[in-house]
């Protein structure tokens, strides 16, 4: 069993396990940090961006001028923005027989595995997943497409240049690699190789493994999955949660008794509680609108947003911010939604139950009834009518690359009256900010990620017992800022193995069962003998058929006729020679009363002798050693044959045969 | 009654106890013996061992019944001769707690009574010397000592810890010389068993028993042996405890008035062990003081701590709570190791704040314990604001303010956490400017409130009212303390602080309100407003701010909220605050009659506060509240004293008060009856006022006070004369009334009237025999 590593992202993890003759792809996550390189697509012309110095080197040369922009001390691409792809050179993935999603935000580089590589097999994922994945990835499309660039950069990535440049370019990894944003079209034909399943549903593959995704508790649809045969079982656990939020709760029962657990997905903040970040989220929201600013909330469609929609409802009555406008701005913002009122039976149980009453689950929908809240395909449009100012703005992207939020942050950022809250843990909000400098607006870091820490880690594991533990190298020790938090990793016995981008890990468990069926009419033949209380025995002379990966003991065929007279014997009719076999031996051997035996037979002189294993019997007049042990018996005597046989007869004298 | 079959167990457990009553007069006893009642009750003929027996209701009687027999000789040979003891000793192990609980005091009791009498100044420790009785239960509890069960061990421990605590006489001194060697023997046992009790009962020996009775001047010598013995079995027991176990030991060895030096060193250093290894793991150079000179590192402790997650945090949380008890205690350890113990408790948050960063395995693993533990920094806030009695060098001050302010501003701060910050905050903020005269705030301070109070911003912006409400506590009592200085006027003026506090009045939860509107209260008192007023009506944010508690008072929904108006209009006026001084009457009517229709009796109680602070201002203070004070007669000028009777009917006072007489809460009415007698004293003191006499409208307002005692308050007193007021003063009963008041709520329950009724109704229950009963 082995485990490819094509991403070196813990949170945005593509693996891929070659387990019994299959090949699966765990997850298809797309590293787009790689963005926070490129400089922000403005929605509408910006004078700021669009006149940033070009970038020269040490020596005053100055090709690389046109590609590369300097903003306050930092260095960006002036390109499209490019993300960074899994690992396409470890494995043939034309090879791949399925693909398993967990959840929405781990599927965004789907189009680029299945359109790209010869990928011929299935994607499994929930409905929910594909949904809102859908919606992230239209998202993605319509904010990079509807602002086109015509340069393309790519001089910068030559590795020569590439070691001239400052951190992080120079630091960035397989540039060459990087790639740009994929097309609607790519999008439809990889959402179309999906296949849905549903929580605990069984999918056999070529009749040799069996998948099963479980609920993981993080996000809409979002799931672990179980690959395991008869004997085996590999648990993927991936972005769960234990909190009590929106999605249904995470299902830990189904993970027992796994030989190896592969977990990603931790949370990326394991210092922050999302409660206390929410607590902070809305002080600094209403602390900023009480004073007449506005805030920025740079987020995904889905997701987070939900949560804090909620939070917020409770809570702007009493911070006395009814009178505030919320706007939501997404090309999706209105099928996000409305799509989160329509998966009941993914949802939690309290809000399952609200749609038998029948109210909506969630309260988003008296925000939009009441018009608190209001949304918004872009700033385009009816928008920029309904703009009142202060007001709280959900958009994308939260890279503040591209997408809507880019217009605000050029917008509101020279007043410190205005806040950013940035929720989304999946960009540092320093780097994400560097392309602005100098900035006058507040900036508030309130991450919010539901995912597990490591004590929930530690007491899952300690729940399901798993015995090899499987994660990426991040998770095997404490954060390198904080070398002395040795409560920030996986704690467990046997340590974690762990991986790192490009590597191949070799899982540390053998296969010791096959499950082989018996034909009703070979079992029918059978005679088991009881040897001892409950143990019963037969011997088997059977066919094997293998097929498909399921093996069948049929009975042997009967052996030919007597055919007599000179007819050649023909090739079919070539059966398997059916040896006589020698009996099978059962028992163990009573010391004690064996050498009573002996001596009855006229061996006198006899020594027994106690071993680690067992019993020597001595001889000593006839020179001969009888060993017993648990699972044999040695009769070591000088050439004397008919001794030896006298011997073995008396021996098998106290063991069954059959 | 007792031959009945179907008995309840309810009326055989009462019957039980009733007999005890009556047999506690060794008369009654005697009258009952002649019937052979009390053997059929209290013996093996009754219920015990009988079906009845099973119910636990009944055990309980018996052995309630037992001891409030247990008063006289008598008892005690009916005790010894109908095997009474046996039972209670049986009883000690009883499935109901309340039942076995009471057997064990009802031993001591048996005990107490067998050994007092007239030989008990010459009862020695030998058994020979001893009653029957006496030597029986003391017997038993040797032979529970010496047991391996540790239920009888705790059993006996407790009895004996109830004899120390309770029993004076002077053969306790006798007994304790006696099981002494015993109680000393268990100690010798791996684990130490009843370890919880065996604490209790050393205290319980040390605090009182065989020193206390012998203490003083003439102490024997073989009282001082016993003594001795006494301090090393607490010695050896602080050696032979775990270091959670010993904790409770030595802080009752360290809250005694005298014991050996070496004995409280000891104790101490238990206590201090736990921080002394937090300090010694967490140094980041080696030599750093410590707490204990060569012990910090005790294995024993380390142990414990790193053993596992609930065993550091108990440990810890202990010896926090511990020390901090024993802070404020004038026999605290001299000298106290102030700034090692604020080191440490620094040292304990950065760890549960993850903000440490200890470079020593021990270090390691303690923060990965530690870290993000709500108990631990709870206790250690709380022991931190407690060593704010005391000084500290500059530096570590500044890390305590420091680390507090992490705390108030991390996200990840629970509620608790928080509240508990803020407390340890305002103590030592409050102390570190305590320097007389001054009346501003040192640069150190000055910046940290400038740091603390957008963090209070937005904490009262929190999504969490235990937070908000927690925020306005704190600003109340800073502004209480420092709403004259200069600094601290600054910098909450420049602050959104007043603002969000004003805000806060209409939050949708009702502590939060509460809050705020005392808050608001004393912000308003000091003149630290939201906004300056406007210079042409420099009242006007005043008055709406009043209008906006009346609101309160008379819409809000909740008690809370107007609970906290009604005190602040009350400080209002006793303040004479300008807006209300200008009509004053006017703020009383309104006042009054928001608070004459409201539910909450605490509001009620409030109000008539509120109008005693009124009539003093209107009559002169009431007299001295001191009894032993000698008051000069206080006397009113007749004409002071019509105008301002005049000015009470105008604001409706009587009505309220009268109303408030027959108010169904009592401390309500005991407070209207207390204002109406003050009232009363004053318009006897003038004689020369008019009296009405026998004017219809005396007469019409004495039948509708009459029909408000029976319950029906509807009808209005309607405007009153000053003379009729005086007159029905003088008509009703305040002072029979005053004295019903001051019963206690269950009075009634108590009285022999209501024994009889129950009596009436057990029997009721079993047959019309009424008139038998008579």
């Amino acid at each position: 069993m082995k485990l490819y590593c094509l991403s070196g992202h813990p949170t945005l993890p593509c693996n891929v396990l070659k387990f019994k003759s299959t090949t699966i792809m765990l997850d298809c996550g797309l590293d787009m940090t790689s963005t926070l390189n490129f400089l922000p697509l403005p929605l509408v012309q910006s004078p700021r961006l669009s006149n940033l110095p070009g970038w020269s080197l040490k020596d005053g040369n100055a090709f690389l001028d046109k590609e590369l922009k300097e903003c306050s001390g930092h260095v960006f691409v002036d390109s499209v923005p490019e993300f960074c792809l899994p690992e396409t050179e470890l494995i043939d993935l034309s090879t791949v027989d399925v693909i398993l999603i967990s959840n929405y935000h781990c599927m965004m580089a789907l189009p680029y595995i299945t359109e790209h590589t010869g990928f011929t097999g299935t994607v499994y994922a929930t409905e929910p997943t594909v949904q809102i994945g859908r919606l992230l990835m239209e998202e993605l499309v319509n904010f990079i497409e509807r602002v086109p660039k015509a340069q393309s950069a790519s001089l910068w990535k030559n590795k020569d240049i590439q070691r001239l440049l400052p951190s992080p370019l120079k630091d960035a990894v397989e540039v060459s690699t990087w790639r740009r944003c994929y097309t609607m079209q790519e999008v439809n034909s990889a959402l179309s190789k999906i296949q849905l399943v549903g929580y605990s549903q069984k999918i056999e593959l070529f009749g040799a493994v069996q998948v099963t995704p479980l609920s993981s508790g993080y996000a809409l649809g979002s799931s672990n999955w179980i690959i395991q045969s008869h004997y085996e079982k590999v648990s993927y656990v991936s972005g769960s949660s234990l909190l009590t939020t929106h999605p249904q709760p995470m299902d830990q029962a189904s993970l027992k008794n796994s030989d190896v657990l592969i977990l990603t997905g931790l949370t990326q903040i394991p210092t922050a509680n999302p409660d206390g970040m929410v607590g902070e989220f809305c002080s600094n929201l209403a602390l900023t609108v009480r004073n007449g600013g506005n805030v920025l909330v740079p987020c995904y469609p889905s997701g987070v947003i939900y949560d804090l929609l909620e939070c917020l409802y409770q809570y702007i009555d009493s911070a006395g911010l009814s009178s505030i406008p919320f706007y939501f701005i997404s090309p999706v913002a209105n099928s996000s939604l409305e799509f989160s009122q329509i998966f009941a039976e993914w949802l939690c149980h309290n809000k399952q139950t609200k749609v038998y009453l029948p109210e909506p689950p969630f309260p988003h929908a008296e925000l939009i009834q009441t018009n608190k809240l209001k949304h918004y395909p872009s700033i385009h449009g009816d928008f920029s009518n309904d703009f009142r100012q202060p007001c709280v703005v959900f958009t994308g992207h939260p890279s503040l690359r591209f997408g809507d939020v880019v217009h605000f942050m050029e917008l509101w950022g020279k007043s410190s009256l205005n806040t950013v809250i940035f929720t989304e843990p999946d960009f540092s909000y320093l780097e994400a900010l560097a392309p602005y400098q100098p900035l006058a607006m507040k900036c508030i870091y309130c991450p919010i990620d539901t995912r597990l820490n490591f004590i929930q880690v530690s007491k899952l594991l300690k729940e399901v017992q798993p015995l090899h533990v499987v994660c990426p190298e991040q998770y095997a020790q404490p954060p390198p800022a904080q070398s002395h938090r040795m409560d920030l990793m996986i704690d467990c016995q046997p340590p974690a193995m762990s991986y790192r981008r490009a590597e191949v890990l070799a899982l540390p468990f053998k296969r010791r069962y096959e499950k082989i069926e018996i034909m009703p009419e070979l079992a029918d033949s059978l005679v088991p003998m009881e040897i001892k209380p409950g143990v019963s025995l037969a011997t088997v002379s059977a066919v094997l058929h293998t097929k498909d990966n399921k093996h069948v003991l049929q009975p042997p065929p009967r052996p030919a006729q007597p055919t007599g007279g000179k007819k050649r014997k023909r090739a079919s009719d070539d059966i398997p020679d059916c040896k006589v076999l020698k009996p099978l031996l059962s028992g163990s051997i009573p010391v004690e009363q064996f050498v009573q035996t002996l001596e009855k037979h006229g061996f006198s002189d006899i020594k027994v002798e106690d071993t680690a294993k067992g019993h020597i019997v001595l001889l000593q007049e006839a020179e001969t050693l009888i060993q017993i042990e648990e699972d044999s018996t040695h009769i070591i005597c000088d050439n004397d044959e008919m001794l030896r046989v006298r011997l073995r007869d008396l021996v098998l004298k106290f063991l069954q045969k059959f | 009654m007792l031959k009945s079959q179907d008995l309840s167990s309810r009326i055989l457990s009462f019957s039980l106890r009733l007999a005890g009553i009556f047999a506690a007069q060794e008369n009654c006893f005697q009258y009952l013996q002649q019937g052979e009642l009390l053997p059929t009750l209290f013996g093996e003929a009754g219920p015990l061992g009988g079906a009845a027996w099973t119910a636990p209701t009944v055990r309980s009687g018996w052995v309630q019944g037992l001891r409030t027999l247990a008063r006289h000789p008598s008892a005690l040979r009916f005790l010894a001769a109908c095997g009474a003891v046996d039972t209670i000793f049986s009883l000690q192990g009883d499935s109901s707690l309340f039942v076995a609980s009471a057997a064990g005091q009802l031993l001591v009791h048996v005990l107490d009574l067998a050994m007092r009498g007239p030989a008990e100044g010459r009862r020695g420790p030998r058994a020979r010397d001893w009653p029957a009785c006496a030597q029986k239960i003391v017997c038993h509890i040797e032979d529970s000592l010496c047991s391996a069960a540790t239920p009888q061990v705790t059993q006996a421990l407790n009895v004996l810890t109830t004899v120390f605590g309770h029993c004076r006489g002077l053969w306790t001194q006798g007994l304790w010389v006696r099981l002494s060697p015993l109680v000393a023997r268990l100690l010798e046992k791996d684990p130490v068993p009843a370890s919880h009790s065996l604490v209790d009962l050393l205290l319980s020996v040390a605090r009182s028993g065989p020193r206390g009775a012998a203490g003083g001047v003439g102490r024997s010598s073989s009282v001082l042996s016993s003594d001795r013995g006494l301090w090393e079995t607490l010695a050896q027991t602080l050696s032979h405890l775990s270091p959670t176990q010993a904790g409770p030991l030595a802080l009752g060895i360290l809250k005694l008035q005298d014991c050996p030096q070496a004995l409280r060193t000891q104790a101490f250093g238990i206590l201090l062990q736990p921080l002394a290894c937090v300090l010694e793991a967490a140094a980041q150079a080696p030599g750093t003081p410590g707490l204990l000179e060569g012990a910090a590192g005790d294995s024993m402790t380390v142990d414990t701590l790193l053993s596992s997650k609930s065993a550091c945090v108990g440990l810890l949380c202990c010896a926090l709570a511990h020390l901090g008890l024993l802070q404020p205690l004038p026999q605290r350890p001299s000298p106290w190791p102030q700034v090692p113990l604020l080191g440490a408790v620094v040292t304990i948050l950065r760890l549960c704040s993850g903000s440490a960063a200890p470079t020593s395995d021990v270090g390691g693993r303690l923060c990965a314990i530690l870290v993000g533990c709500g108990r631990v920094q709870r206790a250690a806030l709380d022991f931190l604001g407690a060593l704010s009695q005391g000084t500290g060098p500059q530096e570590l001050v500044t890390q305590v303010f420091s680390i507090l302010l992490e705390y108030l501003m991390s996200p990840e701060s629970s509620s608790m956490v928080l509240k508990k910050a803020f407390q340890a905050t305002l103590r030592w903020l409050l102390s570190s400017s305590k320097t007389p005269g001054c009346c501003d705030l040192d640069p150190h301070t000055q910046q940290f409130l400038r740091e603390l109070l957008p963090v209070l911003q937005k904490r009262l912006c929190s999504p969490c009212w235990e937070v908000r409400d927690s925020g306005l506590e704190f600003l109340t009592q800073m502004t209480r303390q420092w709403g004259g200085r200069t600094g601290f006027r600054q910098a909450l003026l420049a602050s959104e602080v007043p603002e969000l506090t004003r805000q806060l009045l209409r939050d949708p939860e009702s502590y939060v309100r509460a809050s705020a509107v005392t808050a608001t209260g004393q912000l308003s008192g000091w003149g630290l407003r939201a906004t300056p007023a406007s210079p042409e009506r420099p009242g006007a944010q005043q008055e709406s701010l009043l209008g906006e508690l009346l609101h309160i008072l008379s819409t809000d929904s909740e008690g809370f909220p107007r609970r906290a108006a009604m005190q602040v209009c009350t400080e209002w006026l006793r303040d004479g605050r300008a807006d209300v001084a200008e009509d004053p009457e006017r703020f009383v009517a309104g006042v009054l009659q928001a608070a004459s229709r409201d539910l909450d009796w605490e509001v009620r109680a409030q109000g008539l506060e509120l109008a005693l602070v009124f009539l003093e201002q209107l009559l002169g203070q009431r007299g001295s509240r001191c009894p032993y004070s000698v008051g000069l007669p206080e006397t009113a000028p007749p004409g002071v004293l019509a105008q301002a009777l005049q000015v009470l009917c105008r604001v409706q006072l009587f009505e309220f008060a009268f109303r408030a007489l027959f108010d169904c809460d009592r401390p309500v009415a005991q407070k209207s009856c207390d204002l109406l007698l003050f009232l009363r004293a004053k318009a006897a003191s003038c004689g020369s006022l008019q009296e009405a006499g026998d004017s219809p409208s005396v007469a019409s307002v004495e039948a509708t006070l009459q029909r408000w005692q029976a319950g029906e308050q509807g009808q209005p007193l309607g405007y009153l004369e000053p003379g009729a007021i005086v007159a029905v003063l003088r008509s009703v009963d305040l002072e029979g009334l005053r004295d019903t008041l001051a019963e206690s709520s269950d009075h009634v329950e108590k009285s022999p009237q209501s024994l009889l009724q129950d009596v009436l109704a057990a029997v009721g229950v079993l047959g019309e025999n009424e008139a038998d009963c008579y």
